[in-house]
């Protein structure tokens, strides 16, 4: 393969739009700030309607509630607006987990269920869930490796 | 109840805006910036640290994508802690199985009726 021509990699640059660091910053504190504000609100209404399930429940019950809303906002097409909008902010919270299964598994259905939808729903969660469950089970060997030296 | 809230956002929001400008000054991925702070969770969950925020924040801390790793690190201890090796093996993902469980039939049954836009 050549060699990208200097005076056109220059030229790309300049065309490139600059980052707004600033709006793009303040952007990203709002959306965020505002879907972990909703969940709080789910949390807050599922513990008064069930005043005995435990804290993990709840929690868990979060999760879900606001991973199928983004779901059904993938799948109309909505969540990549906020997307654009928010930046990290769409990205972090579990919606932009939630959002990274559905979005290629939406696209891809195309080349097949198996092959097209299955396959692809996990090309930016995989590596999520590899490194979690790793860091996870290195964190548990540690636990045991330091509850038998110094117990 | 307001203050609560005001808290959620601020921590969510600050969280969410340390992810923008590891973007804006790296060009990550979604990918790496989601991994990075899933493993930010492991970190400050298996330092004790994360509980203090957890407990600040609430929601603003457990719904970005670090309070996952945060139960995944709390699940393999709890799991080593109770159940020896076999628990530090499975607690962490037991602990978040319900997200992963969930959004995989979510995203599958989604994915079947949604149609996706002609590019």
């Amino acid at each position: 393969m050549n060699e990208p021509n200097e005076n056109y990699l220059k030229l790309v640059r300049q065309q490139m739009p600059k980052t707004k660091h600033f709006s793009t910053m303040v952007r990203a504190f709002l959306v965020g700030g505002l879907i972990c504000t909703i969940g709080q609100g789910f949390h807050d209404l599922y513990e008064f309607l069930m005043p005995e399930m435990p804290i993990d429940g709840l929690q868990s019950l979060t999760l879900l509630t606001i991973m199928l809303i983004t779901a059904v906002l993938t799948g109309f097409g909505v969540y990549d607006k906020i997307g654009a909008f928010g930046g990290a902010g769409s990205i972090i919270p579990i919606t932009g987990f939630a959002n990274s299964v559905v979005a290629p598994a939406m696209e891809r259905k195309r080349e097949g269920v198996v092959l097209g939808l299955c396959d692809n729903m996990f090309s930016i969660a995989g590596p999520v869930i590899v490194f979690g469950v790793t860091a996870s089970i290195i964190v548990g060997l540690l636990v045991l490796i330091f509850r038998g030296w110094f117990l | 109840m307001f203050l609560d809230y005001l808290q959620v956002f601020l921590v969510g929001g600050v969280i969410c805006l340390l992810g923008q400008i590891l973007i804006n000054f790296t060009k990550m991925t979604a990918a790496r910036i989601l991994v990075i702070f899933l493993l930010l969770g492991v970190l400050l969950e298996t330092i004790g640290v994360f509980q203090y925020i957890e407990e600040f924040g609430k929601a603003g801390a457990t719904v970005p994508i670090t309070g996952f790793g945060s139960g995944l690190a709390k699940g393999a201890i709890k799991g080593a802690l109770s159940d020896g090796f076999l628990g530090a093996i499975r607690g962490g993902l037991q602990a978040i199985s319900a997200g992963i469980a969930g959004i995989i039939f979510i995203a599958f049954i989604i994915g079947l009726i949604a149609k996706p836009k002609t590019k």
